[in-house]
């Protein structure tokens, strides 16, 4: 189970599909990572010393897929890796210690570097807030930004993202299921309610 | 609930597996300049050490550093355990200092296992008497792995002082847990009574085993095993020529090796006379490396055991037990049925 | 004049008669006897039994008062439905002297809830070296016929040979703990595929077998008697099956434990199952069930040995070895070889009252035990009922210590009333 995902309340297609609608079709999904990748190149003035880091395990898939449309896009390779967050956790003592997923750093690392996050969903914000301290450990970045497919709110710390595919308001009584083909066949964002048992709102 | 890792026979294959792959990310911990991670800030690990080891304890103090434990090292020397105080006292002490895992050395087989009804944290066991080592054998694994590739089919050949080896025991159940094919080589001698009945093969014939071995384990073989104190009568083997000659890994013995076999020793070596030092020091010898993963190793058994809410690995509870021996269920009438 | 009637009592869970007590023995066997004067005990049904007789219990006094005294020591037996046990000699001071084995005498008659016949060292110190003064012991008030230096091998062949021979001039007999001390150098328990696995030193069947072929053989060959103390393997059962064949004046004991418990106890390293010689496999248990039912070992024996609890609350290796026996004995028995079918009472009753008391030269004497319910006899009885079950209580037990391995346990035949010379030491199974 992808904890980052797990933590924001989105359980991939488990939970209860047949309830849920999609919000984004495939074709969205695509469109969207690629206006994603066109405000990066913007931002960045050309991503020329960004590093793209994916929080496993869709974030990282995601960052591939932006890495892929920004050097479609301006002929650029962007280097790309993933950075496993679970050991930076906040609620780790609320589970039994789970597998750890790869935390993959690009060889030149990432000391004065853009380093931009990428995760599949942005709600509580604790999963950034660890991915942080994760990168702090990791080297000393010139800046730091945050990339998200889904926006669904419900803050619980003072973080936001720089690059938003699609804000999605949600009850706390709603799940966001991301799909992507890498690992669930399909590209597509459903919005459904919560897996019984299971509420959707509480950040873990 | 699951709370100890007292013997490698504790983990089954998805927690023998569990373990390798967590200490394959946290290897990279080693690597990086901030050698730490926070996940066990606030945990209090207890090394409790009977017996000297500088090198097993240093591992596990490493490892609970790196995960942000505080680390208290409890060593049996200079200490009120040498005046006597029973092991029972010192896991009160322990108890009393709210420890949350106590990493248990002794002399006695069993000790970690009776140290695990006293107190409540978890209990890992760094090595009892002659009975088990079990993460010396979750690191000698990882050794190979990441050396082969994979442990299920390697021919895993184990040589040497077996009857007292804590390391061949736990080596034993974890390889044949993940797979591996384990030989057992010694004179028979140094072959406990029931070997028989272990997960593996035993032969008395090292060198028809070695062209076969993706893997060659060298106990060490203690002098004391010629007859402690002189007293020839209750030698193992006639002499430590003699014993190196038949059983030692020598320059000559290490060619008839495959090309891609490696050599292990748990450490400390005894030079020149399990395994010649031109062996120890060869391109074979995982003997530095595997000091490296001791240390990934335990950071995973520690972030497993005490990462979460509740362990994810490991031996189920034994039961707190202060005062009275636990009940035992009542046999079948008429039969013998030890619990 | 003391009297007590049991009404309904079946002597050797035979048929059910009234048993009438005068005066410290038996005086009218038969049904529907009159009440009486005395008190009456409706004993519904319950098995009677002569007061069994036990040849093999540390009382620990003289030196361990903390783990047993002979008061306590004597309370479990009368519990446990004995009237005679054998104290062993490894005391502090050792009962090497007449001393010694005096005032342990003495300290069995002042607590009286049974005989106490002291069992005298074999060796000086039990250091195996030096024979001890045997026959002093004999002569004194303690009138010793048994010794052993139990807990440790009288292991010197010619040293056990003329000890052999010494006795013979007393009717003594040698009750040896047969351990060859150099194959057990450090053991731990059982030597087998259990112990292979939990590293514990192994204690090797032939280092018991190896002394008991060799004494047998002296034995005969001095014409002496020789008792094997705690009988544990498959192969001395064999081996003494050979030397009784023979004709050889030969007997053994087993104890309860060895009736049920195996190795595989160890396993949790739990010292509550260590003990010396330790717990064998199945192979061994079954062979000794078949040795007791068959004749081969003549009787059973507790081995009682209470330890105090930093004794045993300790590592495998450093607690001490032994098991409290003396109120689960008859239980153990019930379980292991009456239900299984393999003994009858009044087998039971040969095995742990008569044999025993016979081996131990109690069975004469001005106050005999072990002998046959019958009228004119001690009323040395007890009152089991067979078909009560109780679970063993480690803390509800009279000894001073609490290492039963039994502890959990439930157990059939429940010690109901114990006589020793007509006077109750128990009834309703609560001291009396």
């Amino acid at each position: 189970m992808p904890d980052a995902l797990a933590e924001a309340g989105v359980r991939p297609v488990s939970g209860d599909p047949d309830a849920a609608r999609a919000v984004l079709s495939a074709a969205d999904v695509g469109r969207v990572v690629d206006r994603m990748a066109h405000e990066v190149l913007e931002k960045t003035r050309g991503a020329g010393d960004v590093v793209l880091l994916g929080i496993p395990t869709r974030g990282t898939s995601l960052a591939r897929r932006l890495a892929g449309r920004v050097e479609a896009f301006a002929g650029i390779a962007v280097p790309t890796g993933s950075l496993d967050i679970t050991l930076y956790r906040d609620d780790l003592r609320l589970k039994s210690p789970r597998a750890l997923e790869a935390t993959d750093v690009p060889s030149d690392g990432i000391d004065g570097k853009l380093v931009v996050l990428v995760d599949d969903v942005l709600f509580s914000g604790r999963t950034v807030r660890a991915a942080l301290d994760a990168l702090a450990d990791l080297g000393r970045p010139r800046a730091v930004q945050l990339a998200v497919l889904v926006d669904r709110g419900h803050r619980e710390l003072p973080i936001r993202a720089d690059y938003v595919g699609k804000n999605i308001p949600t009850s706390l009584r709603e799940t966001v299921h991301v799909l992507l083909t890498e690992h669930d066949g399909r590209d597509a964002v459903l919005l459904g309610p919560a897996a019984p048992g299971r509420d959707g709102g509480s950040a873990s | 609930m699951r709370r100890h890792l007292l013997s490698a026979a504790d983990l089954s294959l998805e927690d023998a597996t569990l373990v390798l792959d967590t200490a394959e990310e946290l290897a990279q911990v080693s690597e990086r300049t901030v050698k730490k991670l926070p996940t066990l800030r606030g945990r209090t690990v207890v090394n409790l050490f009977f017996e000297d080891s500088t090198r097993t304890r240093t591992s596990f103090e490493l490892a609970a550093k790196r995960l942000s434990a505080d680390v208290i090292n409890f060593s049996a020397k200079g200490s009120s355990v040498s005046k006597g105080e029973t092991l029972k006292d010192t896991a009160l002490t322990l108890e009393a200092m709210g420890s949350d895992a106590v990493v248990i050395r002794h002399s006695w087989s069993g000790a970690p296992a009776n140290l695990a009804r006293w107190i409540r944290g978890s209990v890992v066991n760094a090595g009892d008497g002659t009975h088990e080592h079990p993460t010396q054998a979750l690191l000698d694994a990882f050794t190979m792995r990441k050396r082969l590739g994979r442990i299920e089919g390697l021919a895993v050949t184990i040589v040497g002082d077996v009857l007292h080896s804590r390391v061949a025991r736990s080596n034993v159940l974890l390889l044949s847990t993940l797979g591996a094919d384990v030989t057992l080589v010694a004179p028979p001698t140094l072959l406990p009574v029931g070997v028989e009945t272990w997960p593996a093969s035993v032969s008395y014939d090292l060198d028809a085993v070695l062209p076969k071995s993706d893997v060659v384990m060298m106990l060490r073989v203690q002098r004391e095993r010629m007859g402690p104190s002189g007293e020839k009568a209750t030698a193992y083997f006639p002499s430590s020529r003699e014993y190196s000659r038949r059983y030692g890994l020598d320059v000559r013995r290490a060619l008839a090796l495959a090309d891609d076999a490696i050599v292990m020793h748990p450490g400390p070596m005894v030079r020149g006379m399990e395994i010649a030092p031109e062996v120890a020091d060869g391109v074979r010898s995982t003997i530095v490396e595997q000091v490296a993963n001791g240390v990934s190793v335990r950071m995973a058994v520690l972030y497993l055991l005490l990462g979460g809410a509740a362990p994810a690995i490991g031996a189920p509870d034994v039961g707190f037990d202060l005062a009275p021996p636990a009940p035992l269920t009542p046999p079948a009438q008429g039969r013998a049925t030890p619990a | 004049m003391t009297s007590y009637l049991l009404r309904d009592v079946r002597p050797y869970g035979e048929a059910a008669v009234d048993v009438r007590l005068v005066d410290g023995r038996i005086a009218e066997i038969g049904t529907g006897l009159g009440d009486g004067d005395g008190r009456v005990l409706d004993g519904a049904g319950a098995v009677l039994l002569p007061g069994l007789v036990d040849l093999h219990t540390h009382l620990r006094e003289p030196g361990r008062e903390d783990a047993e005294t002979v008061e306590t020591g004597t309370l479990a037996a009368a519990l446990g439905g004995f009237t005679a046990v054998h104290a062993m000699a490894n005391t502090d001071p050792v009962a090497d002297t007449a001393g010694v084995v005096e005032q342990v005498w003495r300290l069995g008659r002042e607590a009286g809830h049974c005989d106490v016949a002291p069992v005298g060292a074999v060796t000086v110190g039990l250091g195996g070296e030096q024979m001890a003064e045997l026959g002093t012991m004999a002569d004194s008030a303690a009138r010793v016929r048994v010794f052993s230096d139990d807990g440790h091998c009288v292991s010197d062949a010619s040293l056990m040979r003329r000890a052999l021979e010494y006795v013979k001039a007393f009717d003594g007999v040698i009750a040896q703990h047969a351990q060859e001390p150099r194959l057990t150098v450090g053991a731990q328990m059982n030597e087998g595929v259990t112990s292979s696995m939990l590293g514990l030193t192994g204690w090797p069947a032939v280092a018991e077998e190896a002394i008991i072929a060799r004494d047998c053989l002296l034995a005969a060959h001095v014409d002496s008697r020789l008792h094997v103390c705690h009988v544990s393997t498959a192969g001395s059962v064999e081996l003494l099956r050979w030397a009784k064949g023979k004709g050889w004046n030969v007997t053994a004991e087993v104890t309860p434990h060895h009736l049920l418990l195996t190795d595989d106890l160890a396993r949790s390293y739990d010292p509550v199952f260590k003990v010396n010689p330790p717990l064998r496999s199945q192979t061994d248990v079954d062979a000794l069930r078949e040795g007791l039912a068959d004749g081969t070992i003549d009787c059973v024996a507790t081995d009682h040995a209470p330890h105090a609890l930093e004794d045993k609350e300790a590592e495998w290796g450093a607690a001490l070895p032994g098991m409290t026996g003396l109120e689960t004995a008859l239980g153990i028995v019930a379980l292991t070889m009456v239900e299984t079918g393999r003994l009858t009472w009044r087998q039971v009753a040969e095995r742990m009252s008569s044999t025993p008391a016979r081996i131990g030269r109690l069975d004469d004497g001005p106050q005999p035990q072990g002998r046959p319910i019958a009228v004119g006899e001690p009323a040395n009885l007890c009152l089991v009922d067979p078909a009560s079950t109780w679970t063993v209580d480690p803390r509800a037990t009279a000894s001073r210590s609490r290492n039963t391995p039994f502890a959990g346990r439930e157990l059939p035949a429940r010690v109901v009333a114990t006589f020793l010379r007509g006077r109750p030491t128990v009834l309703d199974g609560k001291p009396a």
